[in-house]
């Protein structure tokens, strides 16, 4: 671990002003994925900028009937928040499976959706990882596949982005506020993450310095059910190999409405939008679930050591939809 | 002729003691290998290859001198050179070769742990990179047939004409098993401090065998065994992997040389763990097994392939339970083995008799099935009079008592035969079984001392080590009945070469070695000063032979159970139930034995579905070398485990009538459970872990 300095920011302006002298500065949030990588060497900052107190850690109702959830705000309050458990239970059920109850206390929402790969090429830095280190490679293209992405990922990277909470926030139309010295600006969540392309070192649209001071959550129209549904080797305490967060409205038999997100499966957390098309107005049956999985895993080009992902991506979102339509129908 | 050995009236055996070092435990004054208080300690930080095969051609070190704190940076060109480097994982820096990648090729000493990290970093190595060969496979062209396997086995044995008995069986079944890479992983890393001084070595280091450490270190620095001393009161797991002294020791004697009079502690990141701290092999078995239509065994084969490192021969004894467990007129056994470019594999819980008997477990299902057969009926109806082996008899043999009753625990009677046939809740349930067993292993080299102290207290002393096990509690108790005096009247000292020596707590032999130099020893006190001893009276016993040890196969012996749930939607597998029955001879603590085979299953089941280290051909090494990527069983993954135990009187074992119990919890877990997958879904896993993937169409 190389020497660096450590400040406590105690206003957003201060925290911002702070990256803004420092090319190599970065923001701590719970530091449970930055101090890891500070000790594996994958990164080296010369000076880390603590945003935990900055009065960003309150969850508050919005006057649409949306919820502003702060930049800071734990992991584990934000999956116990009251409004967040009755409005959007795909979020606390997608919060609850990450992680530990431990690292859950420390991880903040901010941190959480800038968390990086657990590629393990990307979190060793005796091997080639173009995400790491410009321009080195690729080891997993021959290596170890079975966190890699099947859908939109490069010849450059095949990265998953592992974060549960941010694919419940993409199928929630969640909307990132971020702060910068040029001001505030608003980011979909489904255009915050990246798709690697030639550049696998950028993970996010987020400039250096910006910092997120918010999550957005819009309301959800009456009659929307949502479910988080986490497919992993061991059942607790592990990242996922696939996961599906849905929001679904069934009316008379038919699709009324419809959000599908993707983790496991991508750079980012995947908005199935092909899926949705194909479902809107589509009656509620398995048979059209499993139409519309097989429609988005069109695209799908896992590589060998993830092939499996893709009749567990089908056989889960089936699942899910079949369990959320059986809930909802009326 | 000789008589079986005395036997002892259990009063404090077979009490659920507490544990004696329970209380140290909690309150945190227990102290494990890095904790020990030293002045003005330094810290040291291996510097590992990055090739898997080669030779350094330059090395440079003027960027982590340079930094502030650091007193040395050790390599091959300045370390210490060592009077002897017989053995090739021990011998580091002796020379630019790599053997591995992640090898120790040096080591950065500092005033910080982080400091040491840091720097190390900066070490920069030039290599000369040859292509390097890190996968086992079947056919390898380097496989060779080893003088002897682990334990000493022979490596191969044969009887009669397994060929022809095939060829003529009714029934075969002809398949190839494997088990992947699997590391140990104790909770403590392993740890060392050394402290070099007036030609005098100590080392608090976490180990299995303090004696065996320094057997092991004082001949490479050319000292005598009384120069160097080894203390290890508390070890925090070991499953093996400390049972011998690994590089880093070497690494940590190296460096408190050359800073004579400065403690020096190393404590191994988890990361480093997957190179340093030795591994099980990867196994491949051929297992071949012919069978008349009543399942009667004619013939059984089993070839096992294993790797080991290009710079230590170690063979895991994979196919030495299939030559006892089942009878058969035709039997061959064989072992081949491969040097490759990878770390020392070496002991992990139940070496050989764990991944042989995934193999052999497996394959008796499968003949179960193709005979019509229930699968406990096929193995009862195989229960050998005599040990195949060596026509002596067993001991004590209840392995069909431990199957009825595992059988009655887990509900057998509601297994339906037909794969996939049962379905709850959206998952495919299934039933399996195993048979386990581990051999009493009773090794030379033991010595206890007993000494009269004031008030009719005794202390016991003996180099023994805890790994959390229970062996100062269950020392405690074997001591206590051997002197006819409560418990509360033992004094037990262990973990030190200071004390008589003791064997390595390994193949679950302690009890069985430890406890029979101390029943002696008392026996001997005794038997020289009385009842009532004057303080200080004091005697010496060891292990000794054990006539009956020529004349029984001794074995321990279990079966286990296992209900698999297979997501249907998913193909998630989930092992909610576990039963195990086992008849090991004495149960010297209920409480800590409980502990021993609950762990043991949790470790089987961990191997059954979870546990496995991927090996990367390109880059050679193991990828997955962190927790968050290796997977160990969790709290949620374990719902009910059932054990327990027969009682179980085996006159011939030793003076205690116990078997050790250490490893036996994990021989049979992940055959149990695969053949459970089996029974859920039709989908026959041979190769582990049983994942998902298995189960998608
Ligand atoms: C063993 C283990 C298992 C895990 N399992 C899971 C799992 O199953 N599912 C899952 O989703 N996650 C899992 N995680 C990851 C965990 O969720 C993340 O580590 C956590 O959310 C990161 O949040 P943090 O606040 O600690 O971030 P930090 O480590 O503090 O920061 C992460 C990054 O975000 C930046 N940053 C932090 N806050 C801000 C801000 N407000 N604005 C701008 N930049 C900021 C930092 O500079 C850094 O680059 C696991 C982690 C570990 C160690
Ligand atoms: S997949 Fe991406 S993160 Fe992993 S090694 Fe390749 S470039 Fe690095």
């Amino acid at each position: 671990m190389r020497p660096f300095d450590y400040r406590r920011a105690d206003d957003i302006d201060g925290a911002v002003a702070m990256l803004a002298l420092n090319p190599s500065a970065a923001f701590l949030g719970g530091g449970t994925n930055l101090v890891d990588h500070l000790r594996l060497g994958v990164t080296a900052p010369d000076l880390l900028v603590d945003v935990t107190r900055l009065g960003l850690d309150r969850i508050e109702p919005l006057a649409d009937g949306g919820v502003r959830v702060g930049g800071t705000v734990r992991n584990s309050d934000l999956a116990a928040d009251r409004l967040v458990r009755e409005r959007y239970p795909v979020l606390a059920q997608a919060l609850l499976s990450g992680a530990s109850g431990q690292l859950r206390n420390l991880a903040t929402t901010g941190g959480n959706l800038l968390q990086r790969t657990r590629c393990v090429y990307f979190q060793d830095v005796t091997t080639p990882c173009g995400k790491r280190e410009p321009g080195s490679g690729c080891s997993a293209l021959r290596g170890y596949q079975r966190y890699h992405a099947i859908l939109g990922a490069s010849s450059a990277c095949i990265a998953t982005h592992p974060s549960d909470m941010a694919v419940a926030m993409a199928a929630l139309d969640a909307v990132v506020r971020v702060r910068g010295r040029d001001g505030e600006r608003a980011v979909p969540l489904t255009d915050f993450h990246r798709l690697p392309g030639d550049e696998p070192q950028r993970d996010t649209v987020l400039q250096h310095g910006e910092l997120i001071t918010a999550v957005d959550l819009p309301p959800l129209p009456e009659g929307m059910r949502s479910r988080y549904r986490k497919v992993r080797d061991r059942a607790s305490y592990a990242f996922a190999l696939v996961s599906v967060a849905a929001v679904l409205d069934v009316r008379d038999g038919t699709v009324a409405d419809v959000r599908i997100a993707l983790g496991g499966v991508a750079h980012k957390p995947w908005r199935a939008s092909v899926a949705e098309r194909e479902l809107r107005g589509a009656p509620a049956t398995a048979d059209s679930f499993r139409r519309a999985a097989d429609a988005e895993l069109a695209a799908a080009e896992p590589v060998e050591g993830n092939a499996f992902k893709v009749p567990l991506v089908r056989g889960t979102l089936v699942a899910v939809l079949r369990e959320l339509s059986e809930e909802t129908a009326r | 002729m000789t008589t079986t050995e005395q036997r002892l009236t259990p009063r404090a055996m077979g009490v659920p003691l507490d544990r004696l070092d329970g209380p140290a435990k909690v309150t945190g004054t227990a102290r494990y290998a890095f904790e020990h208080p030293q002045t003005q300690p330094l810290y040291l930080h291996p510097v590992q290859a990055t090739v898997a095969a080669g030779r350094i051609t330059a090395i440079e070190t003027g960027a982590a001198e340079a930094v502030p704190g650091v007193l040395a940076v050790l390599t091959h060109l300045n370390a210490p050179r060592l009077a002897d480097t017989s053995d090739g994982e021990l011998a580091i820096l002796q020379s630019g070769g790599v053997a591995f990648r992640g090898q120790i090729i040096g080591g950065v000493v500092a005033t910080s742990p982080e400091t040491a990290r840091h720097a190390a970093s900066l070490v920069r190595t030039a290599y000369d990179e040859q292509p390097h060969d890190v996968v086992l496979r079947a056919g390898h062209e380097g496989l060779y047939a080893p003088d002897s396997v682990n334990g000493g086995y022979d490596t191969d044995q044969v009887q009669g004409d397994v060929e022809a008995a095939l060829a003529s069986a009714d029934v075969t079944v002809d398949q190839t098993y494997t088990t992947p890479t699997l590391h140990n992983n104790p909770m403590e890393p392993h740890s060392t401090i050394a402290v070099w001084d007036d030609g005098q070595l100590t080392l608090y280091d976490s180990t299995q065998g303090v004696h065996m450490v320094r057997k092991s270190v004082a001949p490479l620095f050319g000292l005598d065994p009384e120069q160097v001393r080894v203390i290890s009161p508390h070890v925090g797991g070991g499953f093996g992997s400390k049972g011998n002294a690994h590089a880093h020791v070497v690494l940590a004697a190296m460096a408190a040389r050359q800073l004579p009079g400065r403690p020096v502690k190393l404590a191994l990141t988890r990361q480093q763990m997957f190179f340093l701290a030795g591994y099980r092999t990867p196994t491949l078995q051929r297992v071949r097994l012919g069978a008349d239509r009543d399942g009667r065994f004619s013939a059984i084969s089993v070839e096992a392939i294993s790797q080991t490192a290009r710079i230590k021969e170690f063979t895991e004894q994979t196919a030495v339970a299939a030559r006892m467990m089942y009878a058969a007129p035709n039997r061959r056994t064989t072992h081949r083995v491969t040097r490759l470019d990878v770390p020392v594999p070496s002991w992990m819980r139940a070496p050989g008799e764990c991944p042989g008997m995934f193999a052999a477990e497996v394959a008796m299902d499968e003949l179960a099935e193709a005979c019509g057969l229930d699968p406990v009926e096929l193995r009862v109806r195989n229960e050998p009079e005599t040990d195949p082996e060596t026509g002596h008899p067993f001991s004590s043999r209840n392995l069909v008592a431990c199957l009825r009753e595992g059988a009655r625990r887990i509900g057998w009677e509601r297994r339906d035969p037909t794969p996939g046939a049962r379905r709850e809740n959206g998952a495919l349930v299934g039933l399996g079984v195993s048979a386990s067993v581990y051999p009493v292993f009773r090794m030379p080299g033991s010595a206890a001392r007993v000494r009269a102290e004031a008030g009719g207290r005794y202390t016991v002393s003996i180099g023994a080590a805890d790994l959390g096990t229970g062996t100062w509690t269950a020392l405690t108790q074997i001591a206590a009945d051997a002197l006819e005096v409560p418990v509360e009247h033992v004094d037990l000292r262990i973990g030190d070469t200071a004390l008589p020596p003791a064997t390595v707590a390994g193949g679950s032999s302690g009890i069985t070695c430890w406890g029979s130099a101390i029943v002696h020893a008392a026996r001997e006190l005794r038997g020289q000063h009385g009842r009532s001893p004057a303080e200080g009276a004091e005697a010496v016993g060891e292990t000794g032979d054990n006539p009956d040890t020529e004349r029984y196969a001794m074995y321990a012996f279990g079966a286990q159970f296992a209900e698999v749930r297979v997501d249907a939607d998913t193909g998630e597998v989930r092992a909610p139930r576990l039963v195990g029955v086992f008849a090991a001879g004495r149960i010297i603590n209920p409480k800590t034995a409980r502990s021993q085979l609950l762990g043991g299953m949790t470790m089987g089941l961990s191997m059954a579905l979870y546990e496995q280290s991927h090996v990367d051909p390109s880059i050679g090494q193991v990828a997955n070398h962190d927790f968050a990527e290796y997977h160990i069983a969790t709290n949620a993954d374990i719902g009910s485990l059932d054990v327990s135990w027969l009682d179980e009187d085996d006159p011939h074992v030793n003076a205690m009538g116990s078997k050790g119990i250490g490893e036996i919890g994990i021989v049979g877990t992940a055959a149990a459970v695969a053949n459970a997958a089996y029974n859920a879904t039709g989908v026959r896993i041979r190769d582990l872990p049983v994942t998902l993937d298995a189960f998608l169409s």
